[in-house]
């Protein structure tokens, strides 16, 4: 299948005063039209940091390392534009346009003292011919379709007569306001209620079918990853762990983080099970351990972890882990 | 790809021996600890201009200090035989139409000036943080009354003040700074009020409320402790007017009375002979402004070292 | 827990009135934050109190600590009533009912360090006899918590959220209380931490035989740390019972519906799952419904729930606030 976004060896570090903070380290993955990608990462993992730099949001601190950057046929990796200029441009024709960002807090995003109506509008106006009357039917018409009870009314209002929710709802029409190939969500839900959650979830999955858009839902709760996506990719101080369709991750769990992910949330249905917690803190970025990341915390480690990051082993066409693990049962030992 | 950094490992067996528990590190943190005002240090000294403000004013203070001790003149001495000099090597900024050295005056010029401008610095520090403190923590109509008090000092307009207690105290360097501080500490009250209010509501506060703490203890341990940055910002600001405002009160003559130098007087005497001997204004007139606007700096250097928003 | 254990906490009828609009000249309004509640806990048990946000569940946590000054009703702690403590009983009151905060980068003073965090409420409370002993004390609370005696001397910044709020936690140990309100003690940590700190919650909970009262968002979490389950709408609970009960089988539509909202973290029963959605938006608690406080929103809702206020009642073994529950 053609591939809708590739990103390969992708590095960002910030510089801070404290050192330089590795948030994403050398991480690839591939995003096919169609398709619904969890990132899921606990914060710190670089989850967010690297959508962003795929869409060029990251500010002047950042510096970015990057081999491939493709998307939608272009290239759009900053670091094969001779100047900031040319890329800020080539950024702004196709962000709004084919690919869209819908944002963890509305209120952020949201211009509070611009009307809904308005801020519709502009993605709109920016990237089409219509005229500002057409615009505002089109912004109406998105209204109905996230499903904004009488439009009419609401288009003209500011974004604090909005409830958490409906603001959500804003957000997502903006993202989809062109028709975008590609929505990357970051936490969508996640300020939001359970019951409004669900909604939100629904809406976002049943427009990406309507359009047959893509969509990277980055987020911690794997309950939202289960009831949404095809194929996730697990991220851990700043690398890809494992990444696999969401059966492989969630009844063939290979690496020890994944499973003890898996392990301590609550499983409602599955009663009295003892949450089995990862012990300790995630990696401090500042200085993240040489080898893999989670080997402070792994119940697995061995010395060879410690040394060297392990490459990703090919359990399946769609299912790869990054573990020594794999590469131990593949030299035919067993330990005790 | 993958094959050459596969070759890059000797992957010997022992290589995949189980990890020990102690081996493992996994409450790591990796920053150094620092303190508040040491973090604050650090920035504070990565701002060039604010840096040299500081050295000047730490010159400035040492010889305000020194120079009138060992130099052979004395503010007062008048030499008849030198008046109106210009600069030399036994009169470094010459003297003036009594033949008194303008460098010792200047020096002595300095005591005052900046021991009025910290002295009021500091009381309006003390005043402003309590009373505002007072307003902020405990809120309701406490605080509106006391509000409104200090509200009605400040719309006063404060020369009526200064003319006041000159006219009651008689003219040194106590009415100034009585003069000066009356209304002084209002805008000082007032910043640490919304700091409280605003610190009273997160929840480290009100968590030193559910432990049984004493009012006392959470408006003097937990809240202005974490305004500190605004009021140490709020404080060096206020030396400047302070110094300002003697020189101004000096300058129209119902300051500190002749012959006592201060930079305000010393502009005064030299206006009359501003046509003959210009260089005479200079001196006073350099020295209040380079104090002020080194003063100036530091503050705004401590503003951007201590911004809580950093971190 | 068993029923039989004695009753530490009896809340009745709380109401908790915010003032709003504090203007001269306009009429004062009131956000009814709690309306009328009454539950117990027991020694060593946990409740855990369900909702979303606005439904006033903090704020009834926040009250029964005596944080705010309740407009009206009873908390008995012990047998004795709370709202009227003043003095020494009341810092007896501070010293035995502590709360533990949603939002760990907010709750620790940041000018401080961690031992003198912890040692704070000994201080205050004027605990043990020596600096020396209140320090090995700060030192065995750390171990107890999963950290290390040198972090003592490390400010709050310098800690990762999990880590800070096992601070929190050690603070609220220091003072060996009774009963704890966690005030939804997870909801800004990752997953894995998650765990870690209800494990914690569980293990203290088990060795000293503390109450909880556990405000939270997260229904699975909370079916998993407590006992019984409350469930709070609009300022009213309009379904407490046993947490299986309520669980498996909610009767109140509202406790349906959230229920039903829930994400299953399975790949097929996730996608499987049928919600119920709910329409409309939660009225204002400014001027809450008449009636049922649900009746906005309920799909059975009729006159009868719109003109008169439903009370708890016992259903299938559990208390419902609702007239078509009947079975």
């Amino acid at each position: 299948m053609e591939k809708l976004l590739t990103v390969e060896n992708l590095t960002v570090d910030f510089v801070t005063d404290e050192g330089t903070v590795h948030a994403v380290r050398d991480i690839s993955f591939d995003v096919f039209p169609g398709e619904i990608l969890g990132i899921v990462g606990e914060s710190g993992s670089g989850k967010s940091v690297s959508m962003y730099s795929v869409m060029g949001l990251l500010r002047e601190t950042a510096a970015i390392d990057c081999r491939t950057l493709r998307f939608d046929g272009e290239d759009i990796n900053p670091c094969s534009y001779p100047d900031k200029k040319a890329y800020a441009g080539k950024m702004q024709e196709i962000c709004g346009k084919s690919m869209a960002m819908v944002f963890q807090d509305p209120m952020t995003f949201l211009n509070p003292t611009m009307r809904i109506g308005k801020q519709l509008c502009e993605p709109i106006l920016n990237h089409t011919n219509l005229s500002p009357k057409e615009a505002r039917e089109r912004a109406l018409e998105l209204m109905r379709l996230v499903g904004i009870p009488s439009p009419e009314t609401r288009i003209d209002q500011y974004p604090f007569e909005f409830s958490g929710g409906m603001r959500q709802r804003i957000i997502i029409a903006i993202a989809l306001a062109n028709d975008p190939k590609l929505i990357i969500a970051d936490e969508p839900t996640t300020a939001l209620d359970v019951t409004v959650q669900a909604q939100v979830l629904d809406l976002i999955r049943d427009e990406s079918r309507r359009l047959g858009s893509s969509v990277i839902l980055i987020t911690h709760d794997l309950g939202v990853v289960a009831s949404l996506c095809d194929r996730i990719n697990i991220m851990y101080g700043g690398k890809i762990l494992e990444s696999g369709t969401d059966e492989e991750i969630f009844y063939q769990p290979n690496h020890p983080y994944t499973k003890g992910l898996l392990s301590c949330i609550c499983n409602p249905e599955n009663d009295d099970a003892q949450l089995q917690p990862i012990p300790g803190s995630p990696p401090d970025l500042l200085q993240p351990p040489v080898g893999c990341p989670f080997v402070d915390r792994c119940e697995h480690a061995m010395k060879v972890c410690k040394l060297y990051m392990p490459e990703h082993t090919e359990l399946s066409s769609t299912h790869r882990s990054a573990c020594w693990l794999n590469e131990l049962a593949g030299r035919g030992e067993h330990r005790d | 790809m993958t094959d050459t950094k596969k070759t890059q490992f000797v992957l010997t067996d022992d290589l995949f021996e189980k990890l020990h528990e102690d081996e493992k590190n996994n409450e790591f943190i990796a920053v150094s600890s620092k303190t508040y005002l040491q973090d604050a240090w650090h920035s504070f000294r990565k701002n060039r201009l604010a840096m040299v403000s500081l050295v000047f004013l730490a010159v400035m203070v040492l010889l305000a200090i020194f120079v009138p001790i060992f130099s052979p003149y004395t503010y007062d001495g008048q030499d008849l035989n030198a008046r109106n000099a210009l600069p030399s090597l036994a009169h470094w900024l010459g003297t003036d139409k009594f033949g008194r050295d303008i460098f010792v005056r200047i020096m002595c010029g300095a005591r005052i000036s900046l021991s009025v401008g910290f002295a009021a610095a500091f009381i309006n520090l003390v005043i402003g943080v309590v009373y505002g403190g007072i307003c902020g923590y405990f809120g309701g109509k406490l605080d509106m009354i006391l509000m409104r008090i200090a509200d009605i000092i400040y719309a006063i307009p404060s020369m009526l003040y200064v003319i006041m207690v000159m006219l009651v105290f008689g003219s040194n360097i106590f009415s100034v700074l009585l003069a000066i501080s009356v209304s002084g500490w209002i805008g000082m009250a007032r910043q640490v009020r919304t700091q409280v209010m605003s610190l009273k509501e997160r929840e480290f506060a009100q968590a030193a409320l559910v432990m049984g703490a004493s009012h006392n203890r959470i408006l003097y341990k937990h809240l202005i402790i974490n305004c500190i940055g605004p009021i140490i910002v709020n404080t060096t600001l206020m030396v400047p007017n302070a110094i300002f405002t003697e020189a101004f009160l000096a300058f129209v003559g119902i300051g500190i009375s002749i012959p006592q130098a201060s930079w305000g007087t010393m502009a005064n005497e030299a206006r009359a002979l501003l046509q003959n001997y210009p260089i005479q204004m200079l001196w006073p007139v350099l020295a209040i402004s380079l104090t002020m606007l080194s003063l100036n700096f530091i503050g705004d250097g401590l503003n951007e070292a201590l911004d809580p928003k950093k971190r | 827990m068993t029923d039989t254990a004695k009753i530490l906490l009896e809340v009745k009828d709380l109401k908790m009135h915010f003032p709003v609009n504090k203007s001269l000249f306009s009429k004062k309004q009131f956000v009814k934050a709690v309306d009328g509640v009454s539950f117990e806990i027991r020694e060593g048990e946990t409740l855990g109190l369900v909702g979303e946000s606005g439904c006033g569940k903090s704020s009834l946590g926040r009250t029964v600590v005596k944080m705010y000054e309740p407009t009206s009703g009873e908390i008995l702690f012990d047998g004795k009533d709370v709202t009227s403590l003043r003095g020494a009983e009341l810092k007896q009151f501070r010293k035995d009912a502590q709360l533990i905060f949603q939002d760990p980068y907010a709750s620790l003073d940041p000018r401080m360090t961690v031992g003198e965090i912890i040692k704070e409420p000994m201080v205050i409370h004027g605990l043990y006899a020596s600096d020396a002993e209140r320090e090995q004390r700060v030192v065995e609370l750390l171990q107890i918590v999963g950290l290390k005696p040198d972090h003592i001397r490390r400010y709050p910044h310098e800690f990762s959220g999990g880590q800070r709020q096992r601070i929190s936690i050690a603070r609220t140990l220091a003072l060996e209380p009774k009963f704890i309100v966690c005030d939804e003690p997870i909801s800004a940590l990752d997953v894995s931490i998650q765990a870690q700190i209800i494990n914690l919650l569980k293990k203290i909970q088990q060795e000293t035989g503390i109450a909880y009262l556990f405000v939270a968002h997260d229904l699975s979490v909370v079916k998993h740390i407590s006992n019984r389950i409350a469930v709070m709408y609009l300022g009213h609970i309009v379904e407490i019972g046993s947490s299986n009960d309520i669980y498996c089988s909610p009767k109140h539509p509202y406790s349906i519906a959230l229920l039903s909202a829930v994400p299953i973290p399975d790949s097929v029963e996730g996608k499987r799952k049928v919600r119920i959605p709910l329409h409309g938006e939660v009225p204002s608690p400014l001027n809450p419904p008449e009636g049922c406080p649900f009746c906005t929103r309920c799909p059975h809702a009729d006159d009868r729930c719109r003109k008169e206020r439903p009370q708890l009642h016992e259903v299938a073994g559990r208390q419902v606030a609702c007239f078509k529950v009947t079975e």
